[in-house]
């Protein structure tokens, strides 16, 4: 690791205009398998960013490597600016520390495809553990904190339900308020409809419409909901083998594809549709 | 001499073995339980040190024989200038041997709490001693609890050997008794029946009792 090459990079982004995340060449491998290769995003502040391709393209490796659940091989990862897979150090990036880790992810939160409540405690207590565990709020703050987001998400009768009896729908929406409780810059969201039963769908997908109506939050999301991708991204990505293949406004993605594979891809989905 | 007439006689000697049985077990409990949650978290350790401490640990106590183990302790442990009161090498021997069998019910069960649950609790931006006490432990307790009921009734009987130290514990009490009367068929038939009524009526309830206790406690039953 230490030989690695990060001369080209620089210790922070400046200016007017820094993307509040911006992957600058990075790559992932698993031994031989490229997953990522010299990938190059940038996200801006407030704009909803929805990757979509086909499985094994490396689209939810973007978000895993962004919420530091995976390591990443090459290149380096800026969010708000600041590296996130690195540090300054002596006038020079190298990796970062468990610590530099820890100050960073607070700026990102994630929603899992199956939702990975915790199942010991109550809807409530899920929004309520990272505020008082890990922010240190007092409980009685990070009670209304959580209150006012399961409202938000429509939860709020069943705040004192532990997730197993809680469907799918509505498991998934104490997920986005326990990880909104934590007040990220930056929001992932990981095929949040993908283990879902159709008829569910729309109270997810309704909570985050509201969130991209409401606030101004960056947002990530992988998914395979089409329709729901058109209405509310700024952006499309389409990844294909590890790489960015194309990418623009939806209307600009969904109804005027430049590249086959594109369009491939675009009309296998509406076919299965 | 009828049976009434012998548990007359020899029912308070009986009795007190029975308690010291008990205590043995109660005590070899708690030991075997701290031991476990301590070599259990120290097998999943990155440190190699810290590590192979506890997988020799392990290995010596699960791949010898618990008398030997107490004859260590016990008679050898002496020559090195650690001398432990009979009673207490008693349950301690009893309490490291079941507790290596419980570091390998720790980690298991650590190890089979769902991966996307980690995964959670490092997006919330827990360290990871946070992860493994507010996350981790407390579904891994759940998964654990049956095998531990079948692990304590093998501490219960284990302790039967401490006798052989003359911990004046059941076992003990009943040779005692057979060595003066040769009524062995009263004698070792009450113990078996004894060590029987503990596990099947005292033991397994209260396993099944911390189950639902647990269960509720996680909202599941």
């Amino acid at each position: 690791m230490t030989d690695e090459d990060l001369s080209g990079f620089p210790l922070a982004l400046e200016g007017p205009d820094v993307p509040m995340v911006s992957f600058r060449k990075v790559s992932k491998r698993y031994g031989e398998l490229v997953v990522l290769d010299a990938l190059d995003l940038d996200v801006a502040e407030g704009e909803m960013v929805t990757i979509i391709g086909p499985s094994g393209s490396g689209k939810t490796t973007v978000l895993r490597m962004l919420m530091t659940l995976e390591t990443i091989n090459d290149g380096v990862i800026y969010v708000d600016g600041k590296p996130l897979t690195h540090m300054p150090q002596n006038g020079r990036l190298v990796r970062a520390n468990a610590r530099h880790l820890r100050e960073m992810r607070s700026n990102i939160g994630m929603c899992f495809q199956h939702f990975n409540l915790f199942p010991h405690m109550t809807a409530l207590e899920n929004c309520m553990e990272g505020p008082v565990h890990v922010l240190g709020m007092p409980k009685k703050d990070a009670r209304e904190r959580a209150e006012e987001l399961l409202e938000m998400v429509g939860m709020a009768d069943k705040r004192d339900q532990h997730p197993s009896r809680l469907s799918g729908g509505q498991q998934q929406r104490v997920a986005i308020a326990r990880a909104l409780a934590m007040r990220p810059k930056v929001m992932l969201f990981d095929e949040v409809t993908s283990a879902l039963d159709p008829e569910v769908i729309g109270e997810v997908t309704n909570v985050i419409r509201q969130l991209v109506a409401r606030h101004n939050l960056t947002m990530l999301m992988v998914t395979h909901q089409m329709g729901f991708a058109k209405d509310i991204s700024d952006r499309i990505c389409f990844f294909f083998g590890g790489r960015i293949e194309e990418q623009g406004t939806p209307d600009e993605l969904f109804g005027n594809p430049q590249k086959e594979r594109t369009q491939q891809f675009l009309s296998a989905v509406k076919e299965a549709a | 001499m009828s049976y009434f007439e012998f548990l007359g006689q020899y029912g308070d000697r009986i009795l007190s073995g029975t308690l010291v049985t008990m205590l043995l077990t109660v005590l070899a409990t708690v030991l075997a339980v701290a031991i476990a949650l301590a070599a259990g978290l120290m097998r999943m350790s990155k440190n190699g040190l810290v590590s192979g401490t506890a997988t020799v640990y392990i290995e010596i106590f699960r791949g010898t024989s618990l008398l030997v183990q107490l004859y260590w302790i016990f008679f050898v442990l002496p020559l090195f200038g650690i001398t432990l009161e009979k009673f207490t090498a008693g349950f301690v021997a009893v309490g490291m041997n079941l507790g290596a069998y419980g570091a390998e019910l720790v980690r298991g069960a650590i190890l089979s709490v769902p991966r996307g649950q980690w995964e959670a609790a490092l997006a919330l931006n827990m360290s990871p001693a946070r992860r493994m006490r507010r996350v981790i432990l407390p579904q891994a307790l759940l998964i654990m609890l049956p095998s531990w009921g079948n692990l304590l009734i093998e501490l219960l009987k284990g302790t039967a050997l401490v006798a052989l130290i003359a911990v004046a514990d059941l076992m003990f009490q009943v040779k005692q008794i057979n060595g003066t009367t040769f009524l062995s068929a009263q004698t070792f038939g009450t113990a078996l029946i004894i060590y029987y009524v503990i596990a099947r009526f005292m033991i397994t309830p209260f396993m099944r009792w911390l189950e639902r206790f647990m269960q509720r406690m996680v909202g599941r039953a």
